[in-house]
C-alpha cells in the first residue's frame, strides 16, 4: 500500500514539492449540518513531510475539516484522496453522501493518527494496553512484537514508568502524550491533531508541544489544528487560515504572520497573540 | 486585599496497615461481641436437634439455590447484553420488541410468570404427541427448567435496561477513538463499548444479583426443591418454625455477602476513577 517510515529518513525541510508524494489531497470540500453549511468548498494537498496548520476563530470549520479527512464526519461533496486512494461515496438521497465501501475507510483510517483535544484514551486500559490495541486488534501485529514498540514509544514521549497506569490516574499532558504514543503505534502516513492542548492547563501545554514540536522534525507529515499561533509559526511549513468554513488566506507561516493580506487574518492574529 | 485564612487538610491515603487497625477499632469489637453472644444464645435457647436429620437436604437446597442462581444470572445477561444493544442504539426493527420485553418483564410479578411457564406452558406440552416423543421431554416434565427459564428472563428484563443506560452511557469520545484508527464495528464492540457498558453496570448489576438470589424461592412454588423449600419441609415434619427460618435468613445472608465480595473483586480490577 505504502512505504511507511519513509519521511523518518532525514532530509532539508522544503525539498521540491514534486519529488514527494502526495499524501492527502483535498479538493472542494463541503460540509453541511442541516440547514448550517461548515464548509464551503475547501481544498488542500499534503505531501510527505507537510506539517500543515489549520488556524482560525471559533466555528470557523477547522475541527470539522480535520474530522472530515478520516471520515468521522461525512462531508457532504468533494473529493477526497488518501494515500493516492480515491474515497469512493455514495450519495444518501438526502443531498449527502456517505462512503460506499467501508472496508476503505477503515483501511485508510488506519493510516491515519488521529489526537483528539480530549484524549480519549480508553479509560479500561492501561497506557500500554492503548497504545498496542489498534497495532494488536486493527493491524494483526503479533503481541510482543507491539508491546516492543509500544514501550519504544512511550519512552519517546517520556512515560516509560507510567506504562502500567490507568489513564484517570495520568495528568492531562501525560494524557495527551499517551495519545500521541498511540496515534504513532499504528506508524501512521500522516498525524492529524485536533487541538491537542486546548484541554490542557497552561502549564501542561508545553510538555506536548515539545513532543509534536520532535514529531514536525524528524520529517513527520501533519496536520494540525490549533491555537497555539507562535507554535504553528515554528513547526509548521504550510498555515492555513479558515474563516466561515472558507479558506480566508494560505501560505508560509512567514509570510501569513508576517505579511497577512486580509483583515480578518490581521485582526485575528492581533486578537490572538 | 485582605488576606484570607486558608485552612488545609491533609488527605492521607489509607494504607493497609491502617486498615488493619481499624478493623480492631473498639466500637466494632463491642459489635462483634453482642454477634456472637446472640449466636451463642440462639444455639443454647433454640432446638436444634433435628438438623443431623435434614443435614443432606440442606445441602442439596443450598446447591440448588446457588445453581439456579448462578446459571440464571449468567444465561440472564447474556440475554440482557443484546437487549440493551437494541434498544440502545439498535434499529426501530429490534429497538421496539426489546423495549416492549423489558417492560413487559418487570412490569409483571415473577410468581405469574412462573405460574404462566409451569403451569401454562408446561401444561400444554403434554398434549403434543411429538413434544411427549421428542428427546426434550425428560426434561420438559421436570420443574426445574421453567424454573431456569423464568429466572433468566426476568434477570435478562432487568438488565436489559441497565445495560442499556451502561451502552448509551458510555462517552461518545471513546467510541470515536476507536474509530478514528480503524477498528471495525464489532471490534469496536467487543474491545471497547461491551467492556466499558459492562464496567459501568458491575455496582447495578451486583445489586441484582442479590435481588435475584432472594427472587429464588419463588421456585419452592413450583416444587423445586431449593434451600427455602427445605425449610418448609422442616415446618411440615416437625412443626418447628424458628430455627429453619433463622437458619435460612444466616444462609441467605452469607451468600448474599460471596456475592458482593465477588462482584467487588471484580470492579476492583479497573480502578473507578473514569476518566
Amino acid at each position: 500500500m505504502t512505504a511507511p517510515q519513509a519521511a523518518v529518513i532525514a532530509k532539508p525541510p522544503h525539498p521540491a514539492t514534486a519529488e514527494r508524494a502526495e499524501a492527502i489531497h483535498i479538493w472542494n470540500l463541503h460540509k453541511r449540518f442541516g440547514e448550517l453549511e461548515v464548509l464551503k468548498g475547501v481544498s488542500l494537498t499534503a505531501r510527505d513531510g507537510d506539517v500543515v496548520a489549520l488556524i482560525g476563530g471559533s466555528g470557523s470549520g477547522k475541527s470539522t475539516f480535520l474530522r472530515c479527512i478520516n471520515f468521522l464526519e461525512n462531508p457532504t461533496s468533494g473529493v477526497i484522496r488518501i494515500n493516492g486512494e480515491n474515497v469512493r461515496m455514495v450519495s444518501d438521497g438526502e443531498g449527502g453522501q456517505y462512503p460506499a465501501d467501508r472496508r476503505q475507510i477503515e483501511r485508510i483510517r488506519s493510516r491515519l493518527g488521529m489526537v483528539f483535544q480530549n484524549f480519549n484514551l480508553w479509560h479500561h486500559m492501561t497506557l500500554l494496553q492503548n497504545v498496542v490495541e489498534v497495532p494488536i486488534h486493527v493491524l494483526g501485529m503479533k503481541r510482543d512484537e507491539a508491546v516492543a514498540l509500544g514501550e519504544q514509544l512511550l519512552e519517546r514521549v517520556g512515560l516509560s514508568e507510567k506504562r502500567d497506569v490507568y489513564p484517570a490516574y495520568l495528568s492531562g499532558g501525560q494524557q495527551q502524550r499517551g495519545a500521541i504514543a498511540r496515534a504513532l503505534a499504528i506508524r501512521p502516513r500522516v498525524m492529524l491533531f485536533d487541538e491537542p492542548t486546548s484541554a490542557l492547563d497552561p502549564e501542561l501545554v508545553g510538555e506536548v508541544l515539545k513532543v509534536i514540536a520532535d514529531l514536525a522534525k524528524e520529517g513527520r507529515t501533519m496536520l494540525l489544528v490549533t491555537h497555539e499561533m507562535k507554535f504553528a509559526r515554528e513547526v509548521a511549513s504550510h498555515v492555513i487560515y479558515l474563516h466561515n468554513g472558507v479558506i480566508e488566506e494560505e501560505g508560509p507561516p512567514e509570510t501569513l504572520f508576517g505579511a497577512p493580506k486580509s483583515n480578518r487574518l490581521k485582526q485575528f492574529i492581533r486578537t490572538v497573540s | 486585599m485582605a488576606e484570607t485564612a486558608v485552612q488545609t487538610f491533609r488527605i492521607t491515603p489509607e494504607k493497609n496497615g491502617a486498615t488493619q487497625t481499624r478493623r480492631l477499632a473498639p466500637h466494632r469489637i463491642v459489635l462483634a461481641l453482642i454477634g456472637l453472644g446472640l449466636v451463642a444464645a440462639a444455639i443454647y435457647f433454640l432446638r436444634w436437634d433435628w438438623l443431623p436429620d435434614y443435614y443432606d437436604l440442606i445441602l442439596q437446597g443450598l446447591w440448588r439455590t446457588i445453581w439456579i442462581l448462578v446459571v440464571t444470572c449468567i444465561l440472564g445477561f447474556l440475554l440482557a447484553v443484546p437487549l440493551g444493544l437494541a434498544q440502545a442504539a439498535g434499529p426501530k426493527i429490534v429497538a421496539v420488541p426489546a423495549r416492549i420485553f423489558c417492560t413487559v418483564i418487570r412490569g409483571t410479578p415473577l410468581l405469574l410468570q412462573l405460574w404462566l411457564l409451569y403451569y401454562g406452558l408446561g401444561s400444554l406440552f403434554p398434549q403434543y404427541p411429538w413434544i411427549r416423543g421428542s428427546e426434550l421431554w425428560p426434561y420438559l416434565r421436570q420443574a426445574w427448567p421453567y424454573a431456569v427459564l423464568a429466572l433468566t428472563l426476568s434477570y435478562a428484563g432487568y438488565e436489559g435496561e441497565v445495560m442499556r443506560g451502561a451502552f448509551a452511557g458510555v462517552p461518545k469520545g471513546q467510541l470515536e477513538a476507536a474509530r478514528a484508527f480503524g477498528m471495525r464495528r464489532f471490534t469496536i464492540f467487543r474491545r471497547i463499548w461491551l467492556p466499558q457498558a459492562i464496567h459501568r453496570a458491575l455496582p447495578t448489576l451486583a445489586g441484582e444479583a442479590v435481588l435475584q438470589l432472594k427472587a429464588t424461592p419463588l421456585v419452592a412454588t413450583i416444587t423445586v426443591v431449593d434451600l427455602y423449600a427445605v425449610a418448609s419441609r422442616v415446618r411440615q415434619d416437625t412443626f418447628i418454625t424458628y430455627e429453619p427460618l433463622l437458619l435460612l435468613a444466616a444462609g441467605y445472608l452469607v451468600i448474599t455477602g460471596v456475592i458482593v465480595f465477588l462482584f467487588r473483586r471484580l470492579e476492583g480490577l479497573i480502578p473507578s476513577k473514569l476518566g
